[in-house]
């Protein structure tokens, strides 16, 4: 036992060095061998068409179709193709696609109440999209559709227009108390009310940009690495292992940027059910 | 060397010619897309919002249709079972107990049973004890009753021989003596001697 975690350790080891080795060799025979330093971060979130160079109508397949597109089956192997089996005890695939359902229910349910799980397929379309699309983003050459405001501001004004339209048919004009906090004193509360009307309005920017800002931030400071690592020639493991380093976090980002605007979502829509503080 | 340096200058007017370009006719450059940020070049936002509906819609349809009913009757059937197990094994205990104190009953009313029957041979042997103890005695009574009665019998008969004898005996002694005895006094005189003797 001991001997074969010691020997595990050692493989282990060695794997790692020899990477670096690896790492640093490829670095002397394949870097170029007079540094430049042409760094554009930016690039990689450019929209072009797929097909030809012409300009970019509201049709043109492009880079973004084939990332949502990627997306979509991704949802769609997790999700149903996962649970074909329909096991009571479940294979890993469909685990994964129970975890992701509950996960998803409870949190709806715990937010917004049991009115709020007429929402669950609204609510886990928007969850199982960002989350997708966050995650293919990472891959290496993957375009990220999330990262691009366009995106994220549709996503957060679906959400706004649902909750407020949801919000005056459910209450009618009681929807209003939302903004009149009848717990504070009299004197205050239209001041109240008007810090409260901007504050809503304010959520769908808040909401989309959180979600772009993140992701767009992430893809470029290691696009900005990755320029370094260009640049500096045999040290350039250094910016690389920053890089390893960065993308593990990324990796982090993607799930919680989906899980922070999955919870707003359902905190958003649980005034929208209960409107009165 | 020379090249190089070229290049990097010639990349950076080619930059600064876009970057002018933006400002100038703005949205036109965004093929390049080195200058300015692809996020805010308003000219794919129609074909980005497009394809996300698309996407939207195709992955609610699937989800609402096939995917979240199909895992909540996974969810379903297995809570289901999980319950119907709970319910089989608590039943199964319930019948458990049950048997236990059917057994505990029946052992019960066996060892009673058993009690009963003992008690009841032991009544029908006392009783049938006391009838030949009973038997037993009569008989006794009888036999030495029927014993009394005989040797009465044989005493009686015994007397009567002992009187003949001793008239025979008397008779002979008086001839013996040359007398003629007189059969009337003989007995006569027997009888009283005997009735003196008995007296």
């Amino acid at each position: 036992m001991g001997s074969s975690t010691d020997s595990g350790n050692g493989a282990g080891k060695f794997a790692l060095i020899a990477a670096l080795v690896v790492l640093v060799l490829a670095v002397l025979f394949t870097g170029p061998e007079t540094p430049t330093l042409s760094i554009h971060p930016m690039d990689q979130f450019a929209v072009t068409p797929l097909f030809g160079d012409g300009d970019i109508a509201w049709y043109t397949p492009t880079n973004v179709t084939l990332w949502m597109l990627v997306a979509v089956v991704g949802v769609i192997l997790l999700l149903v193709v996962g649970s074909r089996g329909r096991a009571v005890v479940p294979s890993r695939a469909q685990s994964v696609a129970e975890l992701a359902y509950g996960f998803v229910h409870k949190m709806l349910e715990d937010v917004a109440g049991k009115e709020g799980l007429k929402f669950f397929p609204y609510v886990m379309t928007l969850f199982m999209f960002i989350v997708v699309a966050n995650m293919v983003g990472l891959i290496p050459a993957a375009f990220t559709t999330t990262s691009h405001i366009a995106v994220t501001a549709v996503l957060a004004l679906a959400v706004f227009l649902t909750v407020t339209i949801v919000g005056f048919v459910k209450n009618g004009a009681k929807f209003l108390e939302l903004f009149w906090v009848s717990s504070a004193p009299l004197v205050l509360r239209p001041v109240l009310a008007f810090i409260e009307v901007i504050s809503y309005f304010v959520r769908p920017v808040s909401h989309s940009i959180r979600l772009a800002g993140n992701l767009m931030a992430g893809h470029a400071v290691m696009k900005v690495f990755a320029g370094f690592a260009a640049a500096l020639g045999v040290a350039s493991f250094l910016p690389i292992l920053a890089i390893v380093a960065m993308y593990a976090l990324e990796l982090l980002v993607a799930f919680i940027q989906a899980y922070v605007f999955t919870i707003l979502t359902c905190v958003y829509l649980k005034d929208a059910l209960h409107p009165s503080h | 060397m020379e090249e190089e340096t070229h290049e990097v200058v010639g990349h950076g007017a080619d930059a600064a010619v876009t970057h002018g370009g933006e400002v100038v006719g703005h949205g036109a450059d965004a093929a390049h897309g080195s200058a300015g940020i692809p996020q805010l070049d308003f000219s794919t936002f129609p074909n980005q919002i497009f394809w996300l509906l698309i996407a939207l819609i195709a992955i609610y349809y699937v989800l609402s249709r096939v995917a979240l009913p199909r895992i909540a009757a996974v969810l379903a059937e297995r809570q289901g079972t999980i319950t119907n197990d709970l319910a089989a094994a608590e039943e199964l205990k319930l019948k458990a107990q049950e048997a236990e104190t059917s057994y505990n009953k029946a052992l019960a009313d066996a060892r009673s049973e058993a009690q009963r029957i003992a008690a009841e041979a032991k009544a029908e042997i006392q009783s049938e004890l006391d009838a030949a103890i009973a038997e037993a005695d009569q008989e006794i009574a009888a036999k030495s009753a029927e014993s009394e009665t005989r040797i009465g019998e044989i005493r009686a008969s015994a007397m009567t021989n002992v009187e003949t004898v001793a008239k025979e005996t008397a008779e002979a002694i008086v001839t013996a003596f040359g007398g003629t005895p007189d059969q009337a006094a003989v007995d006569q005189a027997v009888d009283a001697r005997l009735k003196g003797g008995a007296a």
